[in-house]
């Protein structure tokens, strides 16, 4: 969203720039204002086919292609990763059909297209973090009518919202839930961060990047403008807690980050990884860095 | 029984489908602790007028006039919709027919009647989880059960879970519509009981609709008798059954009409 993007020409022969035309953009940034202007409040728009592939979803490409320009710079990842085969489509899509740099850095990205994940270098104030959503609605679970959910939201009548936390603990002993942990935003809306682990929910509150939600099926936009309240629903005597892991990472050791528990041999050997994979290959060069000056500090004294 | 103060005053309420069809120009007060039987054949606008009194329907005319806790008069059709939600789940409560309508049956009973201290601000799982236990207890539902969900559950039982999903904020008002409908005359019986009994602890106003002249004369005080949506007598439950003035009492409680 660097410059006007309403001038820019198109890339590739017989399509607009970023695939959808100039008045569905233009339609998909009116929702986008309104849901910046109120966050956490899920703005329906026309949503518009796009040539995906199925399970993927279009919601979060809608809103990247409404809002990307020439000179962004695009990160895309699925579950954490960027070389996933749906990370890799959507990318090439976009390179495609726009020109733009790509990047797997979180910190050169101006633009990140995530399902699943929020990067854990933290993001800075010039970047956008799209987010692609499968079920906007946080009440659904209990409350299948669409006018009745309206209303809930406009009432503020979210006593729902805590009796499904309630029933976690009368089931399990613990808040169970551990994608799609619902937060409230700007303490008014509840929000569906969408099935990001809730290990990513803090990285929601106050965060200097805007984060938009797009949800395809649905056609709803929302969005948390940066430097926004987001926090997590708990009780308590049940306070919300991340996941944590005794294990640190294979690769890189990292103790903080989100760990993926993944299969690596034949004979079930189990290691865990962390799901951001930029994150770690930064973590292995850091260490790198580190042992070449402790050896060049060595030679040094000798 | 009867303070100087009513708890609720009904002016002039008319909500109508078609003339004759609803209920209209009723008035009427209600005294604390007080419990008022509306008694009429089918269709003759009890269930119309029970949701209107209880802010879930707005009358074509007339007002309701609520003194709550704060001893302010609240005239509920000019409360803003949030007010009114937060009327009906805090001082007031209404139990219906069907349990379906009533209860979540997708959670367990403890979220059930949990439910009413979550939306008002009560965030302490253990406190929320006691009172659940408590008003199993007092509602004589087996509190081993407390985390099934109330399709598992009898029609007694679940009208039973009604009650306590509605009392656990203490309200000071209970609408009720036909709550022993549809349910074995021995398990009505015990039903009947308990409400008695909790009605009387809590002294609580309720106003109760029902074909059932034998549940309104154990139950009821004061009676409301309405036809083709009005009402054609009123007055002290053993007066009006015992000695009907109007007509079409005296054939309600002859039994010549089948309510
Ligand atoms: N939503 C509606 N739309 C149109 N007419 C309605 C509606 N609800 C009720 N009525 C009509 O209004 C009249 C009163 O209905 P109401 O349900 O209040 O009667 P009731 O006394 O509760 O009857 P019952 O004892 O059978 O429950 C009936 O003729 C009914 O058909
Ligand atoms: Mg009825
Ligand atoms: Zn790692």
């Amino acid at each position: 969203m660097n410059q006007n993007t309403a001038t820019l020409e198109p890339i590739k022969d017989g399509y607009n720039f970023a695939y959808l035309d100039e008045q569905t953009k233009r339609m998909i940034r009116r929702a986008l204002l309104k849901a910046v202007a109120i966050p956490g409040y899920q703005v329906p728009f026309g949503g518009r086919e796009m040539p995906m592939p199925y399970g993927w979803g279009t919601g979060g490409v809608q809103l990247t292609a409404a809002v990307i320009g020439e000179s962004d710079t695009l990160k895309v990842i699925d579950q954490g990763a960027d070389d996933t085969t749906n990370a890799v489509s959507i990318r090439s899509f976009f390179k495609q059909l726009t020109g733009v740099k790509t990047t797997e850095s979180t910190s050169a990205a101006s633009i990140i297209q995530t399902r699943h994940r929020i990067p854990e270098t933290p993001l800075q104030a010039d970047q956008i973090l799209v987010y692609q959503v499968p079920i906007p609605e946080p009440l659904r679970f209990i409350e299948p009518s669409e006018v009745e959910t309206r209303k809930m939201h406009a009432l503020k009548d979210y006593g729902v919202m805590h009796v499904k936390l309630y029933e976690d603990i009368a089931h399990f002993g613990y808040i169970a839930t551990t994608y799609a942990y619902p937060v409230r935003v700007n303490d008014r809306f509840i929000m569906d961060p969408s099935p990001i682990p809730k290990f990513d929910n803090p990285k929601m509150h106050q965060m200097r990047a805007l984060q938009l939600f797009g949800a395809g099926r649905e056609k709803r936009i929302y969005a948390v403008p940066p430097y926004t309240n987001v926090s997590s629903l708990d009780f308590e005597d049940h306070p919300f807690e991340i996941q944590a892991w005794e294990e640190s990472c294979a690769i890189c050791g990292s103790k903080d980050s989100f760990l993926d528990e993944v299969i690596i041999d034949d004979q079930g050997t189990r290691n865990f990884l962390c799901s951001d994979t930029d994150y770690c290959q930064q973590q292995v060069a850091k260490q790198a860095e580190k042992e070449e000056q402790a050896a060049e500090g060595e030679q040094d004294d000798n | 029984m009867t303070t100087s103060q009513p708890l609720l005053q009904v002016n002039q309420l008319t909500k109508l489908y078609a003339p004759g069809k609803g209920c209209e120009d009723i008035s009427f007060d209600l005294y604390p602790g007080e419990v008022l039987g509306i008694v009429g054949e089918s269709g003759s606008g009890k269930s119309t007028l029970l949701t209107s009194l209880s802010a879930r329907l707005a009358p074509n005319s007339g007002d309701v006039l609520y003194l709550n806790r704060e001893n302010n008069w609240l005239n509920l059709y000019e409360l803003s919709e949030t007010d009114r939600r937060y009327l009906l789940r805090t001082e007031w409560g209404v139990v219906h027919q069907h349990a379906r309508d009533g209860l979540r049956m997708g959670v367990s009973a403890g979220a059930n009647i949990g439910e009413r201290l979550m939306a008002v601000g009560e965030r302490h799982y253990g406190k929320i989880r006691s009172k659940g236990l408590q008003w199993m207890e007092d509602v004589e539902l087996d509190v081993s059960r407390i985390d099934d969900k109330p399709s598992t559950y009898s029609g007694g039982m679940q009208q039973r879970l009604q009650i306590a999903r509605n009392l656990v904020t203490h309200p000071r008002v209970v609408f009720m519509d036909e709550p022993t409908g549809g349910l074995d005359v021995s398990v009505q019986a015990r039903l009947l009981d308990l409400l008695r009994t909790l009605v009387t602890e809590m002294n609580l106003a309720v106003i109760i609709v029902t074909h059932d002249l034998a549940v309104a004369r154990l139950l009821a005080q004061r009676l409301i008798v309405m036809r083709h949506g009005k009402i054609v007598e009123t007055g002290l439950t053993d007066q009006v059954l015992d000695d009907p003035q109007h007509e079409y009492t005296q054939l309600l409680v002859s039994s010549v009409l089948t309510p």
